[in-house]
């Protein structure tokens, strides 16, 4: 129990901590390494969720591949930093964090309006059912089968797409 | 899962999704616009999963592998697009790309 709370804290703490300074780090590569950082908390915390499967495809695809993409176009393209975000337009940008703690306020608000757990049963068995590979696998393949075969096209797309848009001679 | 309460997480989600917005309004490059669009959908996938988790059903778990399918082929076309347009722009400062602005 106490365990729990403590593996709760640290990477609830290292997932906020480290989103912030992601958007505050001037470096883009910076920026990129403190997101896979964040991805590597979120897959514990899916881990603390009792979702296994999510929480191994969260490392691999997301902290490995995507964030790969993400670092081999920022190497190709190498980018010079930005200035500090307290320098240049800080009207701007002051408008910008207001409008993202609204957002938080509103999302807040929301979740202790509507109080999603309240009277919910705590049904431990089931939780640690619903993150099985079985059971996911066998949802895909029955009841979403129509959106499995979909997401299979979409990725062709994206794909051929990403190789023609990146082409040289694009008009 | 069965003694934390359901609201923590949704804090954590909750304020990265602020986070994510902040960023996209506040930051100048086009590709770390585009990493806070991924931390907006991680935080929405956090959301799903504790949604699933707590209720006991895998359809959040489901629908979290469908987001990262999305959030895969998102990532491959809108780095290309950012290929190409430094290709003929030299740049991703998303300040100096406003060809469609008038």
């Amino acid at each position: 129990m106490i365990l729990e709370y403590i593996l709760f804290g640290v990477l609830g703490l290292v997932a906020v901590v480290s989103s912030v300074a992601m958007i505050t780090r001037p470096n883009p590569v910076m920026s990129a390494i403190f997101l896979v950082l964040n991805f590597f908390a979120l897959a514990g915390l899916y881990l603390l969720l009792n979702a296994q499967f999510i929480a191994v495809v969260q490392v691999i695809v997301y902290a490995g591949a995507i964030m790969v993409l993400f670092l081999f176009v920022l190497m190709l393209l190498n980018i010079e930093s930005e200035p500090s975000i307290l320098k240049e337009k800080r009207r701007l940008k002051a408008m910008g964090i207001v409008i993202a703690a609204l957002v938080f306020i509103q999302i807040v608000y929301l979740i202790f309006y509507s109080a999603p757990s309240e009277g919910l049963p705590i049904e431990v068995q089931k939780s640690i059912d619903a993150g099985l590979i079985e059971t996911i696998g066998t949802e895909l393949y029955t009841t979403y089968v129509l959106p499995f075969l979909a997401a299979g096209f979409l990725l062709l797309a994206a794909t051929i797409g990403a190789l023609i848009l990146a082409k040289k001679n694009f008009e | 899962m069965s003694s934390i309460p359901m609201e923590l997480y949704l804090l954590i989600s909750a304020f990265m999704f602020s986070v994510g917005v902040a960023g996209v309004l506040i930051r100048r490059n086009a590709i770390v616009v585009f990493m806070c669009v991924e931390l907006m959908l991680n935080s929405a996938n956090l959301a799903l999963i504790t949604f699933s988790s707590y209720l006991g059903d895998p359809a959040g778990q489901v629908f979290v592998f469908f987001v990262m399918t999305v959030a895969a082929a998102e990532a491959a076309v809108g780095l290309a697009i950012i290929i190409a347009i430094f290709r003929n722009k030299q740049t991703v400062n998303i300040d100096e790309i406003n060809i469609f602005k008038w």
